[in-house]
Parts: C-alpha cells; sequence; structure tokens
C-alpha cells in the first residue's frame, strides 16, 4: 500500500478540481457557440433560435473579404512554410551532429521564443522601409511574416516523424541502385508524407489565428477575420461575431483533429 | 589460382573519429573471397566484421586501402552503382511498398522493363516460398517471412556478391536453424558469392566454405571450418571457435614438454623457449596406466551432458585439463572425483599456437 506510484489521481480534491479546470476553458466556448444561435443583439443574453448571424455573417461583403484574405494568406503561408520546415528538418537531421547544431534549432524556432509584439513591431518597421523604396502595398508582406513565424510550427512534427524513421531503409535503397534522388522521391518522401501534411495544417491554423503580427504588418484595407473580428470589438458588438468565431473554432477543430489522427504513432 | 577472386580487401583500414579519439575499427586487414564460395565473418561484437561489410557495399569509405570487385578498384564508388547487395540485420523493408513492391525495388531502379520487373518478383517469391504474399504490406509479415521478403529484395537484382549482415539474429533458435538451411539451399541454388557476417562459431561451421575469424579490427585466420577448428593459428580463435584447453609447455626436441613433466610430440616444431599447446576437449582421452605417453591427472569434477561427459582434471603441476568422454549406455563413464587417472592425447591433435 504505501510502496504504490504517485498517483495524481488520488490525490484528495482531484475530480473536483479538474471539472473545474475543464469548466473553465470549454464553458466560455460552449457559451459563445450557443449565443451564435440567439435570435436577440445581446451577446451575453440568449433570446431564441436563429441562424440569422450566421446567414448575416455570410453576407456581409467585410466578412467575406476578409474571410478571402485569410485564407489566401493561410494557404500561401503554410505552403512555403512547410516547404522551408522540410528542407530545414532533411538538414538537421539527416547527417552526423555537427558544431553549432543547438544554434540552428534555436534559430528555426525562435518565432516561439521571441515575443510576438517584438517580431511585430521590428517586422512594421522593416516593411515600412521597404514599402517606401519600392511602393509595393500587396499581401506579399503579410504572406512573408505568417511564412516566417509558421516555420517551427511545420518544422517540429516534420523533425519527430524523421527522427522516428528507420535510418537504415535510406541506405537500403541506396544499396539497390536508387540515386540519391530516387531515394528521396520513392523512400524519404513517401514516408514523410503525412509528418509534412500534418505540419503544414498546424501552419495553417497558426497563421488563420494570427492577430498581433497581422495587426502590425497589415496595410489599410488588408484585414484578415480576426483583425476585421477585434475591429468590431470596438464598435456594437451582435452575435455575428460569435457566428464568425464558431466557424473557425469549427474548421480548428477539424484540421487539428486530423493533425492528431495523421501523427499518431501506430498509423 | 583457378579460381576466380569475386571481392578483394587491400590494407582496408578504417578508422571513426579522429585526433586522438579516433577508433580503428578496422586495422590493416587483406582479404580475397571467391567467386561463388559462402564465406563467413565471424568475430565478436566490434571486431570490425560489420565495418568490412559496409566498406564492401560502400556505405563506408576507408580511411585507407582499397576495395576490389572482380579485379576492379570500386573504393570510392557510390552504393547505388555496385553490383552488391545487402541483407541487413534490421531488414530495413520499405513499410509503405507491398512485399512484390519490395522484392522489385531494385530492378525498377536500375530502369527494367516493368515486364522484367514483375517476372523476376514472382521468381523471387517462389524461391523464398513467399507466393502467397505478393500484395500484403511488411507490418503484417512475422520476422521469419520478412527476413524472407529481405532475402528476396536482395537477390532479385542477380548481384555479383550478396552480402549478410548477421540476417539471422533475430529469429528465434528454430527458426534460425531453418533460415541456416534455407540460406544453404538459396547459395547453391543461385551460385551468388555469399559474405555472412556472424558471432555464431555454430553458425559459421555449419554454412561456410571458408570462415575469416575477426577480433580487434584484425584478420587472425582465414580457412575452412575444418582448418580453423582444428588447426587454430592463435589463442584467440582457438578459444573463440569451440572450448579448448590450454597448457602452458616449453619447446623440446621433438615436441614440447607440458609443466607437469610430461613430453607431447609435436611434429614440425622448430626452435626453444616457452609456448602454449592447445587440445581440444574430445581428443582427451583415458589411458592405462603405464601406457606410452600417458600422463597422470586427478579427477576433480565430472558434469553429465547427456551424449557426453566432462571430465575436469588437474595435472600434477596444477594445470587443469577438460576432457570429454563418451558417455557410455548406461550414462556413467566409470570416474570418481579424487581419483588418479592416466590420459593420453590423441596423436596429431595437440597444436602449438603462436602467442
Amino acid at each position: 500500500m504505501a510502496d504504490r506510484n504517485f498517483n495524481a489521481t488520488r490525490l484528495p480534491g482531484f475530480t473536483p478540481i479538474a471539472l473545474i479546470v475543464f469548466a473553465l476553458l470549454y464553458l466560455p466556448i460552449v457559451l459563445l457557440v450557443a449565443y451564435s444561435f440567439s435570435g436577440g443583439y445581446s451577446v451575453s443574453l440568449f433570446e431564441g433560435l436563429t441562424l440569422e448571424w450566421y446567414r448575416k455573417a455570410w453576407e456581409n461583403e467585410a466578412v467575406q473579404s476578409a474571410t478571402l484574405r485569410s485564407l489566401t494568406i493561410a494557404l500561401s503561408a503554410s505552403v512555403i512554410a512547410t516547404f522551408c520546415a522540410t528542407l530545414a528538418a532533411l538538414g538537421t537531421t539527416r547527417r552526423k551532429a555537427f558544431r553549432g547544431q543547438t544554434f540552428i534549432y534555436v534559430m528555426i524556432n525562435q518565432p516561439l521564443m521571441v515575443p510576438e509584439i517584438v517580431t511585430a513591431v521590428a517586422l512594421l518597421i522593416f516593411f515600412a522601409s521597404i514599402k517606401v523604396a519600392t511602393g509595393y502595398q500587396g499581401l506579399g508582406y503579410l504572406i512573408a511574416a505568417h511564412s516566417a513565424f509558421c516555420i517551427p510550427f511545420a518544422y517540429l512534427p516534420i523533425r519527430a516523424r524523421l527522427e522516428g524513421m528507420d535510418l537504415s531503409l535510406e541506405t537500403a535503397a541506396a544499396d539497390l541502385y536508387a540515386t540519391p534522388w530516387q531515394t528521396f522521391r520513392r523512400v524519404t518522401l513517401p514516408l514523410l508524407g503525412p509528418g509534412i501534411i500534418a505540419g503544414a495544417m498546424l501552419a495553417f491554423v497558426i497563421s488563420l489565428d494570427d492577430v498581433v503580427i497581422t495587426e502590425f504588418v497589415k496595410s489599410g484595407g488588408q484585414d484578415t477575420l480576426p483583425t476585421y473580428m477585434m475591429g468590431q470589438l470596438r464598435r456594437v458588438m451582435t452575435p455575428e461575431v460569435n457566428a464568425i468565431s464558431s466557424v473557425l473554432l469549427a474548421l480548428t477543430v477539424l484540421l487539428l483533429t486530423a493533425f492528431f489522427l495523421l501523427t499518431r504513432k501506430n498509423d | 589460382m583457378a579460381q576466380t577472386i569475386a571481392v578483394e580487401a587491400r590494407n582496408a583500414v578504417k578508422e571513426f573519429g579522429s585526433g586522438a579519439s579516433a577508433v580503428r575499427a578496422l586495422d590493416d586487414v587483406s582479404i580475397s573471397i571467391r567467386e561463388g564460395e559462402f564465406f563467413t565473418l565471424l568475430g565478436p561484437s566490434g571486431c570490425g566484421k560489420t565495418t568490412l561489410l559496409r566498406l564492401i557495399a560502400g556505405f563506408e569509405m576507408p580511411s585507407a586501402g582499397k576495395i576490389l570487385l572482380n579485379g576492379q578498384d570500386i573504393t570510392y564508388l557510390p552504393p547505388n552503382r555496385r553490383p552488391v547487395n545487402t541483407v541487413f540485420q534490421s531488414y530495413a523493408l520499405f513499410p509503405h511498398l507491398t512485399v512484390a513492391q519490395n522484392i522489385g525495388f531494385g530492378l525498377e531502379m536500375q530502369g527494367r522493363p516493368a515486364s522484367e520487373v514483375k517476372a523476376t518478383a514472382a521468381r523471387m517469391l517462389a524461391l523464398v516460398k513467399m507466393e502467397a504474399f505478393a500484395n500484403r504490406k511488411i507490418g503484417q509479415l512475422s520476422g521469419g517471412q520478412q527476413q524472407r521478403v529481405a532475402l528476396a529484395r536482395a537477390l532479385a537484382p542477380a548481384p555479383k556478391v550478396l552480402l549478410l549482415d548477421e540476417p539471422l539474429s533475430a529469429l528465434d533458435l528454430k527458426l534460425r536453424k531453418e533460415m541456416q538451411i534455407e540460406l544453404k539451399r538459396l547459395q547453391l541454388e543461385t551460385g551468388i558469392t555469399f559474405v555472412f557476417v556472424t558471432h555464431d562459431q555454430e553458425e559459421a561451421l555449419t554454412m561456410s566454405d571458408r570462415v575469416g575469424v575477426m577480433s580487434a579490427g584484425k584478420l587472425h585466420q582465414v580457412g575452412s571450418p575444418k582448418d580453423i577448428y582444428t588447426r587454430p593459428v592463435n589463442r584467440f580463435v582457438a578459444s573463440f571457435i569451440g572450448e579448448t584447453n590450454f597448457l602452458p609447455a616449453s619447446k623440446v626436441p621433438g615436441g614440447v614438454q607440458l609443466g607437469c613433466g610430461a613430453v607431447v610430440e609435436v611434429a614440425g616444431l622448430t626452435g626453444t623457449g616457452t609456448t602454449t599447446l592447445t587440445v581440444r576437449p574430445e581428443q582427451v582421452r583415458l589411458a592405462t596406466q603405464g601406457e606410452a605417453g600417458a600422463i597422470p591427472a586427478t579427477v576433480r569434477n565430472l558434469v553429465y551432458f547427456g551424449t557426453d561427459t566432462h571430465c575436469y582434471l588437474s595435472l600434477s603441476d596444477g594445470a587443469e585439463v577438460i576432457a570429454r568422454l563418451q558417455s557410455p549406455s548406461n550414462g556413467d563413464v566409470g570416474l570418481e572425483t579424487g581419483q588418479t587417472v592416466a590420459l593420453r592425447l590423441v596423436q596429431g591433435a595437440a597444436q602449438v599456437l603462436a602467442d
């Protein structure tokens, strides 16, 4: 009895504390989704069931253009970030340990550690000077910024996948007359596939969700869905925001579920 | 020489690391492997046998020396350009491909037409008796089945030399015995030169045409299984392969004199000085007292092994000798602990070691 392993679930009050934590985490989200179906104008008072706010959001041109912009940026940024992350992961795992390897890891994962607001201000100043010099005002700045901070999110699952891969498979391919390119194309890439897709999805979700950096980098009229919603806060809040949030939430849950299915060990 | 040499290593040296921390995995090894033979590299783990195999496969480049295939220098040729295939210890089968696709991989990479790839894969499947599994994924196979697929995959491109890196070590004893017979059959049927790496001396003795014994990066002896068992060149080879007795001795005309004073005849011995005499336990027999060449000894311990009984003896100078006596029908060799007996060494069985 006394020698039993430490087990947190046996601590007094474990169950109530767990329930409170879960309630604090999920109750606000449940309420947010619930009020998106409310008939009234208040975001905190439930007045009858309706899909009115979903219709309103769907027909709102500002929401439409912000959504399109968000998807364009997220898609472009996740593709670029995943491509860079795949190369970075191959470069850091498929070779013998080298001097400065830890430094490279830190450099790649820098966006995870540097406060986002610092990156945002730095990018604002940096891009401002480019804007002045070139006159270019397009979405390119946002795509570049998103690509950069999405790289570590795409990198981590790809690297995990590569590290779990038997190196002798590539040796075997070379032994069986495959050139280095054929080995990559026919063995490494297919086995890496789930990791790459998982990384891309994670990057997509992270980009879709970003507020701080987007807010600083965007030019006038370049609202993404999150920055549009934040703008709405300053005006009258209606359950339309709840409806948009609920759709965003549904999309994120869908992608993250797919992510976990892909990164499961027993695939 | 009539026999053609398939693979040759000339003064191969392989060092890992550099400077003071460098480890010499292979220390000036020269070896010639004949075409069509089953050659085994035998030694304890870390002796350099796998390193030598990897140099032949092209996965490593030697620090010095040369690797030749059919007389051509292939030392720095990348693995995909060597007509040599490997069966890996971990099998290294491609998990995203079917059994048939795994077997066809090498031929496909060589750019052979699809019809030929398919036909050869089917032939290889039949050769290893895995026809029923052609469309299975690797994860659905047992260890023994994976082993067969790995063999078929390596044999499919008809390599000049097949390298096998301890391929049987992951199998249980019964399956291992089965695969030993299977490997020998495949080698005879295909006529391909096999270079087999193992630390299992029994495996080496039963399967090989010739064996190379290695330790600490050095090649000690190359010879037929009978050669290396009956005529070991040094203490390492004698003790690594089978059980043996070592007796300190000094050279005298016509033979050597043991510590207890007995003289053992050894042919062709020259010079003087101390040396070591080795004799296998099954070559030690009981003698009748007073018989010529009989050595008095005391029985220390008897251990019954079924077919034979191991008799631990000590000579008058304290040297220990193990005799393996065949058990009679009633199982009793008729000896007792503490009893004084006479023993003799079978004529010509005792060897003098170089060190």
